[in-house]
């Protein structure tokens, strides 16, 4: 028995040049990057208002924060594979097949839970309690152990770069070939601790949220009075919920299969392959409702806001969204109607999967009219709105026909696929993720990002995706299946260099992103937002100061009506003063606790030492684990108290402010 | 909640549903005892019917899937404290929400694998399409 269980020094890719320099790379950079904080003092900042904290805001951003890094990696796995296709006509390319193989494993997974899953979540955690006028979410704590959990996940699938393997099976992966017998290595052991890890942080936040928003709003708001953003969340969140627990099982017993003997899903023994296209899609459908209804619920506030005028079809776009919630469960089979179920279960399946589109079109119009004689202002979180609408109608359509099973046959498993999934989740979730991170930035750090460099990013990645992946529609019906390592079709070839340029163009969208968000830092004091309201906005997010304090609301607000604060903004805007100053009392606060970061410390050291079969350290992992959550509930003092001279102090900067500025705003009219 | 807005008094009350005045200890373990009794005695009459013939010997499995329906039942009002008031109206739509879900994902599942099993080739037959 070895100490190391399954570790060696083989685990190093010594021989494989490019993951080796690409994660020594990484592995360098976070080191200086840690040097560099310890060296100039940073550490305890760092540990006692961001690492320990369990402020949702804060927690919010660092969520974002791991979302856009984990971007880079991901967008670096796709450049690389589009140079792959680029060079891999009638050529054996760069990449060795197990490596290739990795990188487009890699891709989607990290794509779908570090990047879309963490930023949704990230912009939910900094907006849902803001704009539902309380204080925090309904359990602070849990909140940042969530976020730790789907951390320690994401430095996992990292760590894999380095020691030992990826899966190579798919961003899903699919048996026999993810058993024991068809994939040995640690690769798929990643793949599951990884995603098991970060799946319990997310369920908790579905917990979490859903627990928020029913319990939890500001004295007034009513359902039918919340902004648009937070019913969309409470949809996501209700299936989180629902479909993780099934994602959590179904990977168990592929673990139980790989590591116990177990015959769920192998070719022998009674196992049932089918079985697991089953339960991962029962999961995997309603997954991608989960990330694409929050940007539905972000483009209805950009869209009312930069039209200043309130949702068009309030009602409708609740009934719409929780149709969708409902219905996103009746649909999963169209992922595998060429596995057989028969003409009967295609075409139920297929029809529920059309009705879909009807919820879908009912917000499409919402929005168009939302916009239609509106006073409409084209800034960057606009123009990200608008180029979704045009881009998601396209991508729904290819959906529909998709939908049609004769069809599905002939364009199952092609790069048509590909594009159309790519057309949804990027045209629509990370659209909406871009237009969402550009609208409440201000809100978060107190200045606004720069407009031009914002537009020119924008216009870099508009036009990047339709060059990336509309070829890639054409590839699809001139037959091209996907996760093609080489190919010696002349017919394709064009097409695939296009599509790499297009990759390209999202380079140098992502890059002037990355200098919009220096050059902004830079000029933070002339993008400054003084008075907290820079879009003129209408939901109880911009009653507050930019950067929210603490305690969000020195007084929680009383909601008189759908549009929050724009009733309050009218009427202090046509009697030109703002409201009574209220009486102002200490506030109770969640005290900081690195519960979260030291949970999180023992579920990577378990989920690592699971994946090389240490098993002392394993259990070294649980027992710290839980250990740490018995002191965490033995915990004696829970809150602290905001003295009401220190909220008076804010609160009446904040006012000051405002008052200042009430002569300079748009009057009504 | 001020006691004259409060719209159940001590005979307007669901079975299981906690006395809102008088949060007592006694009267909570009443109502587990109540619980408690109900559910052992469902089960003892399940056990008993299993093995007599008190009733009609294929109707067994029926009496028992009505006992365990029953035995939900109980557990659903007297422990989870699930109940028809206006307090528990989140509750009780969660537990719809998880029983829709729970009953598509089960019988969907089931619907989709007896075709899929259905439809697949004997495994001699892909044995010999291999060959």
């Amino acid at each position: 028995m070895q100490m190391l269980g399954k570790l060696s020094w083989d685990a190093i890719p010594l021989n494989e040049p490019i993951p080796l320099v690409a994660s020594g790379l990484v592995a360098v950079v976070g080191l200086l990057v840690l040097a560099w904080v310890t060296f100039k003092g940073y550490v305890p900042y760092l540990w006692r208002e961001w690492i320990t904290s369990v402020d949702h805001k804060r927690i919010g951003v660092m969520y974002t924060l791991l979302a856009m890094v984990m971007l880079l990696r991901g967008f670096t796995d796709a450049i690389m594979m589009r140079a792959q296709q680029a060079l891999a006509f009638d050529a054996p390319g760069y990449l060795p097949p197990d490596h290739y193989n990795q990188i487009f494993s890699a891709h989607g997974t990290i794509m779908i839970f570090f990047v879309a899953m963490p930023f949704v979540i990230g912009l939910m955690n900094f907006v849902l309690p803001l704009q539902l006028g309380v204080r925090d979410v309904a359990f602070p704590t849990l909140n940042s152990v969530s976020f730790w959990l789907t951390a320690s996940g994401a430095l996992l699938v990292n760590i894999s770069l380095l020691v030992g393997e990826f899966a190579r099976t798919g961003w899903l992966p699919f048996p026999p070939l993810s058993e024991l017998q068809y994939s040995p290595g640690v690769g798929v052991d990643y793949y599951i601790w990884a995603l098991q890890i970060s799946g319990v942080g997310t369920l908790l936040t579905g917990v979490n949220f859903v627990t928020t928003i029913l319990k939890m709003r500001a004295p007034g708001m009513g359902l039918l009075r919340m902004p648009m953003f937070c019913w969309t969340a409470l949809a996501t969140n209700l299936l989180i919920v629902a479909a993780f627990p099934v994602l959590t099982a179904t990977l168990a017993m592929l673990a139980l299969d790989r590591y116990l003997g177990f015959h769920f899903f192998t070719n022998e023994a009674g196992g049932n392959v089918m079985m697991f296209m089953n339960l991962i899609w029962i999961w995997g459908h309603p997954e991608v409702y989960i990330l694409i209804l929050p940007a539905f619920g972000i483009f209805s506030e950009v869209i009312s806001t930069f039209s200043s005028k309130p949702l068009f079809g309030y009602r409708s776009m609740v009934m719409a969204t929780m149709a969708i919630c409902i219905l996103s469960f009746l649909v999963w089979l169209h992922h595998f109607f060429t596995m057989g179920a028969g003409a009967d279960v295609n075409a139920v399946f297929g029809i529920a999967t059309t009705i879909i589109a009807v919820p879908t079109g009912v917000k499409i119009f919402n929005w168009l009219f939302t916009m239609y004689g509106g006073r409409v202002r084209f800034t960057t979180p606009l123009l990200w709105s608008v180029a979704f609408m045009v881009t998601f109608v396209i991508g729904g359509m290819t959906g529909v026909l998709l939908a049609v099973p004769p069809a599905d046959f002939v364009l199952h498993n092609s790069l048509f696929l590909v594009a159309h999934f790519h057309n949804v989740i990027i045209g629509g979730v990370l659209f909406g993720a871009f237009a969402g991170y550009t609208y409440w930035f201000p809100k978060a750090f107190g200045f606004c990002l720069d407009e031009r460099l914002g537009k020119i990013a924008f216009w870099f990645w508009i036009s990047g995706f339709y060059v990336a992946f509309m070829p890639l529609y054409v590839l699809g019906l001139l037959g091209m299946t996907r996760r093609m390592l080489r190919y010696d079709v002349p017919e394709w070839h064009p097409w695939v260099l296009l599509a790499g340029f297009g990759a390209v163009l999202i380079l140098c969208g992502i890059i002037v992103q990355i200098v919009q968000l220096v050059v902004s830092i830079r000029n933070r004091e002339q993008l400054r937002d003084v008075i907290g309201d820079p879009w003129d906005g209408r939901s109880l997010e911009w009653a507050t100061a930019s950067p929210p304090p603490v305690f969000n609301f020195a007084v929680l607000p009383n909601v008189e009506g759908e549009e929050a604060y724009w009733g309050i903004k009218q009427r202090a805007l046509s009697e030109q003063r703002l409201g009574e100053e209220p009486v102002y009392e200490a506030i109770e606060m969640p005290r900081n606790s690195p519960t979260g970061f030291i949970t999180a410390f023992f579920a990577t050291v378990t989920g690592f030492a699971l994946i090389w079969q240490i098993w002392w350290m394993v259990m070294l992992g649980l027992v710290g684990a839980f250990a740490t959550f018995v002191v965490f509930a033995w915990r004696d003092v829970v809150e602290y108290e905001f003295p009401a001279e220190e909220v008076a102090r804010i609160d009446r900067e904040r006012r000051r402010a405002r008052a200042a500025a009430l002569p300079t705003l748009r009057q009504p009219t | 909640m001020s006691p004259h807005a409060d719209p159940h008094d001590e005979y307007d009350l669901a079975p299981g549903e906690e006395h809102e005045g008088d949060g007592s200890v006694a009267g909570s373990i009443v109502g587990y005892t109540i619980g408690l009794v109900l559910a052992l005695g469902l089960t003892g009459v399940s056990f008993y019917v299993a093995g007599s013939d008190l009733i009609w010997k294929p109707g067994i499995p029926t009496g028992l899937v009505v006992l365990a329906i029953a035995q939900m039942g109980v557990h659903l009002v007297f422990f989870l404290h699930i109940t028809t008031s206006p307090d528990s109206t989140n509750n009780v739509l969660a537990l719809a929400f998880g029983v829709l879900i729970v009953l598509l994902v089960i019988g969907g599942s089931l619907w989709i694998m007896s075709h899929l099993n259905h439809n697949m080739l004997p495994m001699e037959k892909i044995m010999q399409m291999q060959r």
